[in-house]
């Protein structure tokens, strides 16, 4: 590795080697810069949600925590989320043109599932505030509103990335276009699974 | 690595109305532009916001503004600056224009998503802007937004202004994090065939790390926000304790104002260096073009940017050293804070190094390179000192303060941009700006900032507190200071109001200026070797560059010029360095 500017006998400085030999690969298509913009999307997510987790465990150490008790709704959210994510990787794997409507079926099994989950995690909040914990109430409760509101906020706006899917794929698009859309949505719908998972732990944790 | 198909397939047939293609452009020149003069016009607002509050400090018996007009100013003139000024001006402004056109793309790889970004940007500012016409006006609680006074009664605009504030600064995330989307993407899959990432111009690099820096750190500002937000409306308790507020117990208990403190600081400090890093890159490539010599250790430059913006994840307690945090904690980011001046101080020996025996050009932009490094040296010397914690805590919260953050936040970063403008403007234009107009300018503003600042560190030392609206019978500020603060004020208006230059300067020869040609500075990077000045939609007419070599060979022995273009093939013999690699050829 060369920090310093390299001489060359007869011309003065020239431009460093090191880092310069990586062959040009060659031109990239646009499947894999969508792929890669929404690997990166999922960064200032990943911080977002990540920051919302250390404050919570920084709220929780002041003397005057209580926790909330969960409603048992959270658990039925989860399977609904989760059977919603595999629903969406059973349509990823679909390659095959001839297998289109069983593509299809699962791309809707996956938004009527995502749809449940949101419904289940309004109701959950309903039963929260009937046994008294309001919004405003406790710390507790206060986090346990922001991070399934958040949540559930971005699962909303990947529900409009859904219905984009879902028109491509009956509008008869292109098949490897509609893969493509598929594939982009499974990726945000696994990771808002996994964002849910660890907020859910952590609410679980205390 | 990457060149994207991206850049040659997708559709690039001009926009033919006059309303898609100046304003709701996809194309990353006019959003650029779009960014720039909104970012400069809110600026100016900000500028004239700074005048009436140095009135204020200079003439106190003037009765200009009253205390809360005061604070509502203060907060406004610093949000207003670091965020939808600067922030908006280096990755919008100069990293729309400069990416694609430095890296041989035709266009961001979302322009679609960037054409967003400059509009929820604007919206961002509108909101903004509207908060001066909101009851009670717009929030007056430092540009910090400390809870708990942020949302108490009796702080100004605490029913309003905070929340179109807060909702603002929101949006502006929003802009922000598709902005950098496409920042960082671009820079790694839109490259022409040859640029490796080590061959990038700094300026790039630059943007690309503070780029991925926002894109980390913005969250924690949304976070904030929103929890803000749902402590005033909602009334919820994420950072309010319980208080009594004029007589009155608040219906908040058990919040922590710091854990605001700690989200708001991993926000605040990588915004530093969200604006720094930008200003490292550009200047580095002004000094290098105008010094007609290589950038000295061009590795280690790139390495220290890189190195900074990790380390500026590790820093950001040093702004509350006087919050009454553990005291370990302090111990840690003291030496995280000075350890960030080991890759910083690389740098500013570089810029120097790049400059030694070089064919220097005092040319307007040369003159703002290097009143930059001047000033940035001089501010971050005393953040040495403040980021001791038994320095800091007699300084904290008064005018050394002040002084610090505005020679190495305000000042320096804002010679970079006029650096930067007089330099990129033949290539936005086809036409040079005026050459003695600039000087003035220049003159004006370099002496003029020293004029200003210099001595606040001496009311620092003094003790001066910053924040107050009047100084009036405090035993222990002398006459000589209230003198000091009426000079400083003289001062900051001559300066304020000699920006006009500027400005006149940037209007008359948009329209009359000298033809500039293709590459008037004989710069070697990429961006000025474009078929046309300025670019055309697409950037490089029918196929896009090949580059063979990095953006600093000048003063090349042998060679029949002064520098050598990026796309110039190297000589068939005697190369030892790798060149393109072997596919390029079927670009």
């Amino acid at each position: 590795m060369s920090f310093w500017a390299q001489h060359a006998p007869g011309r003065g400085t020239i431009e460093p080697a090191w880092g310069n030999r990586q062959p040009w690969q060659g031109p990239v298509d646009r499947s894999r810069v969508a792929l890669r913009g929404l690997l990166l999307l999922l960064v200032p997510l990943t911080s977002m949600f990540g920051l919302v987790v250390s404050a919570y465990f920084m709220r929780r150490h002041m003397g005057d925590w209580q926790a909330v008790p969960l409603p048992w709704q959270l658990w039925l959210s989860s399977a609904l989320l989760l059977a919603s994510s595999v629903a969406f990787e059973r349509a990823r794997r679909i390659t095959a043109p001839a297998r289109l409507a069983e593509l299809q079926a699962n791309l809707a099994a996956a938004g009527l599932l995502a749809l449940g989950f949101l419904a289940t995690q309004v109701w959950s909040w309903q039963a929260l505030a009937g046994q008294g914990y309001a919004l405003a109430g406790s710390a507790g409760g206060s986090f346990f509103y922001l991070m399934s509101g958040l949540h559930a906020l971005h699962l909303v706006c990947g529900m409009v990335a859904w219905l984009k899917v879902r028109t491509a794929a009956r509008v008869g698009t292109e098949l490897a276009t509609v893969q493509l859309y598929v594939r982009l949505c499974a990726i945000y719908w696994h990771f808002l699974l996994a964002v849910w998972l660890v907020l859910f732990a952590t609410l679980l944790s205390g | 690595m990457a060149y994207s198909a991206a850049a040659e397939t997708h559709e690039h047939h001009e926009p033919q109305s006059f309303v898609t293609r100046y304003i709701w452009s996809q194309d990353h020149k006019v959003i650029a532009i779009q960014y720039s003069l909104t970012a400069i016009s809110v600026g100016l607002v900000a500028l004239v916001l700074s005048g009436i509050m140095r009135i204020q400090l200079g003439f106190p018996d003037s009765g200009v503004v009253d205390a809360a007009t005061y604070y509502q100013f203060m907060t406004m003139h610093g949000m207003i600056m670091v965020v939808y000024l600067l922030t908006a001006l280096f990755l919008g402004g100069f990293g729309n224009y400069l990416i694609p056109l430095m890296l041989g793309a035709r266009d961001m790889v979302f322009p679609y998503v960037n054409m967003l970004s400059y509009w929820f940007y604007l919206l961002s500012v509108i909101v903004l802007l509207a908060s001066f016409f909101v009851p009670g006006g717009p929030t007056g609680a430092g540009w910090t937004l400390y809870p708990p006074q942020a949302i108490t009664p009796g702080t100004p605009g605490a029913d309003w202004g905070i929340i179109t504030m807060l909702v603002s600064l929101a949006i502006f995330i929003v802009a922000a994090t598709m902005g950098g989307l496409n920042y960082v993407t671009t820079v790694l899959q839109c490259r022409c065939p040859g640029m490796t990432l080590m061959r990038m111009p700094l300026s790039i690099w630059g943007i690309f790390i503070a780029s991925i820096m926002a894109l980390l750190a913005f969250p924690a500002l949304f976070v904030a926000a929103v929890m803000l937000i749902m402590d005033n409306t909602l009334g919820t308790s994420f950072f309010m304790p319980a208080v009594i507020a004029m007589g009155q117990q608040l219906d908040h208990e058990g919040g922590s104002p710091l854990l605001f403190q700690h989200l708001f600081w991993f926000f605040g400090h990588p915004e530093v260096y969200i604006v720094a890093l930008p200003a490292f890159g550009l200047v580095s490539d002004l000094i290098s073009t105008h010094a007609r010599k290589n950038i000295f250790g061009y590795h280690m430059m790139v390495w220290a940017i890189v190195a900074i913006g990790v380390l500026s994840f590790f820093v950001w307690a040093h702004h509350m050293y006087v919050s009454g945090m553990n005291l370990s904690f302090g111990y840690f980011f003291a030496i995280s804070t000075l350890v960030i001046a080991v890759p910083t101080a690389i740098k500013v020996y570089n810029w120097i190094l790049t400059l030694w025996r070089g064919d220097i050009h005092l040319t307007v932009p040369m003159l703002f390179a290097v009143g930059f490094i001047i000033t940035f040296v001089v501010g971050g010397l005393t953040g040495l000192f403040l980021g001791n914690v038994v320095v800091d805590i007699p300084l904290a919260d008064t005018y050394f303060v002040v002084a610090h953050f505005h020679m190495v936040m305000g000042v320096a970063p804002i010679l970079v941009v006029f650096g930067a403008i007089y330099h990129w403007f033949p290539k936005l234009t086809g036409r040079m700006m005026n050459e003695r107009l600039g000087q003035l300018h220049f003159w004006i503003t370099f002496l003029g900032t020293y004029a200003i600042y210099f001595p606040m560190h001496y009311l620092g030392v003094l003790g001066m507190p910053r924040r107050y609206y009047a100084y009036e019978d405090y035993a222990f500020i002398p006459q000589s200071a209230h003198d000091l603060n009426t000079f400083i004020t003289v001062v900051a208006l001559a300066v304020a109001i000699s920006q006009v230059l500027f400005l006149v300067n940037l209007v008359w020869s948009a329209f009359h200026g000298k033809p500039s040609g293709d590459n008037p500075w004989n710069a070697a990077s990429l961006e000025w070797q474009t078929p046309d000045t300025p670019p055309k939609h697409g950037n490089w007419g029918a196929s896009v560059p090949v580059v063979h070599r990095w953006p600093y060979d000048y003063n090349v022995p042998g060679a029949p010029r002064d520098f050598i273009p990026q796309t110039d093939p190297r000589p068939e013999t005697g190369e030892p360095h790798g060149g393109p690699g072997p596919q390029e050829g079927k670009a």
